[in-house]
């Protein structure tokens, strides 16, 4: 029985090492060991506890059957005076195996069953190999049918680990480097849990195209943090200090685990320690409760009183009754999915964590959003709460935990919540960046070279003309913060009185914020909503601003648009209105909005076709970390975009921008390999 | 009152043969739809005959509708995206970037390989963009996907 478990207790000893010395060393230029040991291109075996917690549990299940099953007997057996089972064995199968002498057969199949259930999984677990270079990951799995997935890491839509309550008691954990498309994830499961995030930080660092020691230099300065004060509370970390003798190691890996298992996974040197919101349980729980599904409920109980009492027959009470019953479970699921929910700016993206005994931790890297809807509930009007979804690339058919990290990005926050998390996602256009684009637009006017962070560690890059010297870059990370704190005070200052423009969007009518609303006759299509059915353009983003009653506003960052449309039927036509339809990947978010002004549309309509060339042209989240400084990926991987775009409205030609200031900044990029022949038809 | 266009209308039309394979089409339903309806003739009222009739005239309706609806096919081929519109009806623009190009295919089905047309669809990472320039004389399909793959290649973008 205990055949498939020999070394699920503890890693083999020799791995022991590794674990203990990985936490220590992150400060130094290599990387840390036991990443440097699973990312050098070999070929590496997963986790030895992997077939325990992929499928071996249902073995473990099987046996307790079993065993339950036996168990009567086998107290009989034993205890003389206890109640011995009667003679005819129905309904016991033990009992019948027993009576009928077959209890030798029985054990043998039973042993050989075992013997084979664990050569297949150990097979597996020998078969199942991966490997991680500078360009792919790669995984090797199966032992009949053999699968062999590889992905290009510069594809990486999102890097994901989840840890299961039962993996986390083994100190393991599963990563999932996401890719664009139905199940095209490239999941390693299990790692060791340590290992599984230092490979999530290498494999973002190379996905990201930024050089080691850039990284090393600039590594836990987080987006506010003072540049000087490196690695804060590092060598304090419990656990990492490697003993020698075997009985202590055994009571310093215990405790590993246990401090594993008490941190909720954010590795506290890649991420600010805290989050950026705080979820309040009373919030969370009363937010479930005030979901559309309440109001369906309540719905579907009014139904059943008055049919009740208009039939005097019950049938619609049954006909309901399962829909009711199951309700508590879809609550209480809700719930426990979106506890201890965390999300916060990392070098590498955004990092969002949650679940309470099974967590999940994922980093979207920047420019792998592919639109974002604040939207608000009736119910939830008025306590202020909103949720913020967003449509991605990679999409899972299975659920599980990953699924609801998929799409939502905030399950509930009020206005300063889900201003602090577009802060995360669309810098260039809530809060501090967006001052920032304010006030490089004033900047560019006075023509005065940029006072940015971005900006500045651009014209860095611009003296080592694009080659990505591992110099060249550190010299912009380690000159950018530095120019820009200072800066940066001043346009947090300015911040404060700046109108953020989605922000706007959440609750105005009419043209307030910029917006262009439906006319006057598109109230026959838009009731209440056809004073806030509007759209407006902004730095490297549309806005569609929808709903009197359900109120939501759908941004699309440019970049990520692929294609947009324009349509009119009969009915619109009459009015003169049309329909504009922004088309991204798949998702829960449909960016449309109707009832709009034809000639309204077709401006639009146009704009963002050119809009989109252009900003598309211009982003670089590709390689989040290849040109700029990794100081402060939120604001400075947008800041091109932005430029781009104050040089574009000048240039009236479609999507070829004139030699302006904006295009000097971004000539470093051009030197990069895949833009070469793009350059070619331009003037 | 005014049809909805672009500012620079420089359309290119489809081949005006493509109106066959939509006749084709459109008949075959047609005949299925009033088929479904022939079982109704057993009840013997008047209004079971009526609605086959219905069915008949709609369908002709709409097939006398198919060569302007083939003329609406349009498409442009701009410096930095593709440009499709369709419909007289229902009235329906697309522009595609063409960095946002995944693949293009071509598609050939019995009467369209018959005239010697080709269907081209241009897809992207996104379901609903929905782009396809149907019936292009076969030469100048397999041209058309060559310049546009060239263009997409010019402009790459990611996802």
């Amino acid at each position: 029985m205990s055949g498939p478990l020999p070394g699920e207790g503890a890693p083999p000893p020799a791995d022991q090492p590794a674990t203990a010395a990985t936490p220590a060393t992150p400060a130094t230029p290599a990387a840390p060991a036991a990443v440097a040991e699973l990312t050098d291109g070999e070929w590496h075996r997963l986790h030895p506890a992997t077939p325990l917690l992929k499928g071996g549990i249902a073995l473990i299940v099987v046996l307790g059957i079993i065993v339950n099953n036996a168990r009567e007997w086998v107290v009989g057996f034993f205890v003389p005076g206890g109640r011995r089972p009667d003679g005819d064995g129905e309904g016991d199968p033990f009992g019948y195996v027993v009576e009928h002498g077959y209890l030798g057969f029985v054990l043998l199949g039973v042993l050989v069953v075992v013997a084979v259930l664990v050569l297949a999984f150990w097979l597996s677990w020998r078969m199942n190999t991966f490997r991680v270079t500078e360009e792919i990951v790669e995984v090797r799995s199966g032992v009949v049918f053999r699968t062999n997935r590889r992905a290009r890491l510069d594809r990486v839509q999102g890097i994901n680990i989840q840890r299961p309550v039962l993996a986390r008691v083994f100190g393991a954990a599963k990563l999932e480097v996401s890719q664009a498309g139905d199940d095209a994830n490239v999941s390693l499961a299990y790692l060791r849990s340590v290992a599984a995030d230092d490979l999530r930080r290498e494999i973002l660092r190379r996905a990201s195209g930024v050089q080691r020691s850039a990284v090393d230099g600039v590594r836990a300065a987080p987006a506010q943090a003072a540049p000087g004060q490196v690695v804060p509370g590092q060598p304090g970390q419990p656990g990492q200090a490697a003993p020698v003798d075997p009985r202590q190691r055994f009571v310093g890996l215990v405790e590993q685990r246990a401090q594993d298992f008490l941190s909720d996974g954010l590795d506290p040197q890649e991420a600010p320690p805290e989050s950026v919101v705080k979820v309040d349980v009373g919030r969370l729980i009363g937010s479930v409760l005030l979901s559309g599904y309440t109001l369906f409920l309540v719905a579907a109980a009014i139904a059943v009183v008055v049919s009740v009492r208009l039939t005097g027959e019950f049938f619609l009470l049954f006909a309901l009754l399962p829909a009711v019953l199951g309700s508590s479970g879809y609550y209480i699921n809700r719930v426990t999915k979106s506890l201890r929910y965390s999300i916060s700016s990392s070098r590498d993206g955004i990092r969002i964590g949650y679940g309470l005994f099974s967590t999940t931790n994922e980093t979207l890297p920047p420019g792998r959003i592919h639109s974002v809807r604040v939207s608000q509930p009736l119910l939830w009007r008025p306590f202020g709460w909103w949720q913020i979804s967003i449509n991605r690339a990679s999409r899972s058919s299975t659920d599980g935990s990953g699924h609801q990290g998929n799409s939502t990005l905030l399950p509930v926050g009020d206005e300063t919540d889900v201003r602090r998390v577009l802060e995360l996602v669309l810098p260039e256009l809530v809060g501090v960046a967006a001052a920032e684009v304010q006030a490089e637009e004033q900047a560019e006017e006075a023509s005065v070279p940029p006072a940015e962070t971005g900006a500045g560690t651009e014209t860095a890059g611009t003296e080592t003309a694009g080659t990505e010297t591992a110099a060249g870059t550190e010299t912009a990370a380690g000159t950018g913060p530095a120019l820009a704190e200072p800066e940066r005070a001043v346009v947090h200052e300015r911040a404060s009185h700046t109108l953020s423009l989605v922000e706007d969007g959440l609750t105005s009518r009419g043209s307030e914020g910029g917006f262009t609303t439906s006319p006057r006759r598109a109230a026959v299509l838009r009731w209440f909503s056809w004073r806030r059915n509007g759209f407006r353009t902004a730095p490297g983003a549309l806005l569609l601003r929808k709903g009197a009653i359900w109120r939501e506003l759908v941004v699309v960052p440019l970049p990520r648009m692929q294609s947009v449309g324009l349509s009119q039927g009969p009915l619109l036509r009459r009015l003169r209105l049309a329909a504009v339809h922004l088309h991204t990947v798949q998702g829960p978010i449909i960016a449309t909005i109707g009832a709009l002004d034809q000639d309204d549309a077709m401006a639009f309509f146009e704009g963002a076709a050119r809009d989109a060339v252009t900003s598309a042209r211009a982003d670089r989240t590709h390689r989040w970390g290849a040109s700029s400084a990794p100081v402060a990926p939120a604001a400075a991987a947008p800041a091109p975009l932005a430029l781009e775009f104050e040089s574009d409205p000048s240039s009236a030609g479609a999507g070829a921008p004139s030699s302006s200031a904006g295009e000097q900044d971004l000539s470093p990029f051009a030197d990069a390999p895949r833009d070469a022949p793009r350059e070619e038809p331009r003037p | 009152m005014d049809r909805l266009d672009v500012a620079e209308p420089a359309w290119t039309g489809i081949s005006p043969k493509y109106v066959w394979p939509e006749f084709v089409g459109w008949l075959i339903t047609g005949l299925l739809a009033a088929a479904a309806t022939t079982p109704l003739w057993f009840i013997g009222a008047w209004w079971c005959y009526a609605i086959t009739a219905a069915v008949v005239v709609v369908m002709v309706v709409v097939m006398a509708f198919v060569p302007r609806r083939v003329r609406s096919i349009r498409y442009q081929l701009r410096e930095d995206d593709l440009l499709v519109r369709r419909g007289i009806l229902y009235l329906r623009f697309v522009a595609v970037p063409y960095g946002r190009m995944q693949l293009i295919d071509i598609n050939r089905g019995p009467v369209v390989r018959a005239l010697g047309l080709s269907d081209l669809k241009f897809v992207t990472a996104a379901a609903s963009s929905g782009v396809t320039i149907p019936g292009l004389p076969e030469a100048e399909a397999d041209s058309l996907r060559d310049r546009l793959v060239e263009l997409a290649e010019s402009r790459r973008a990611g996802l």
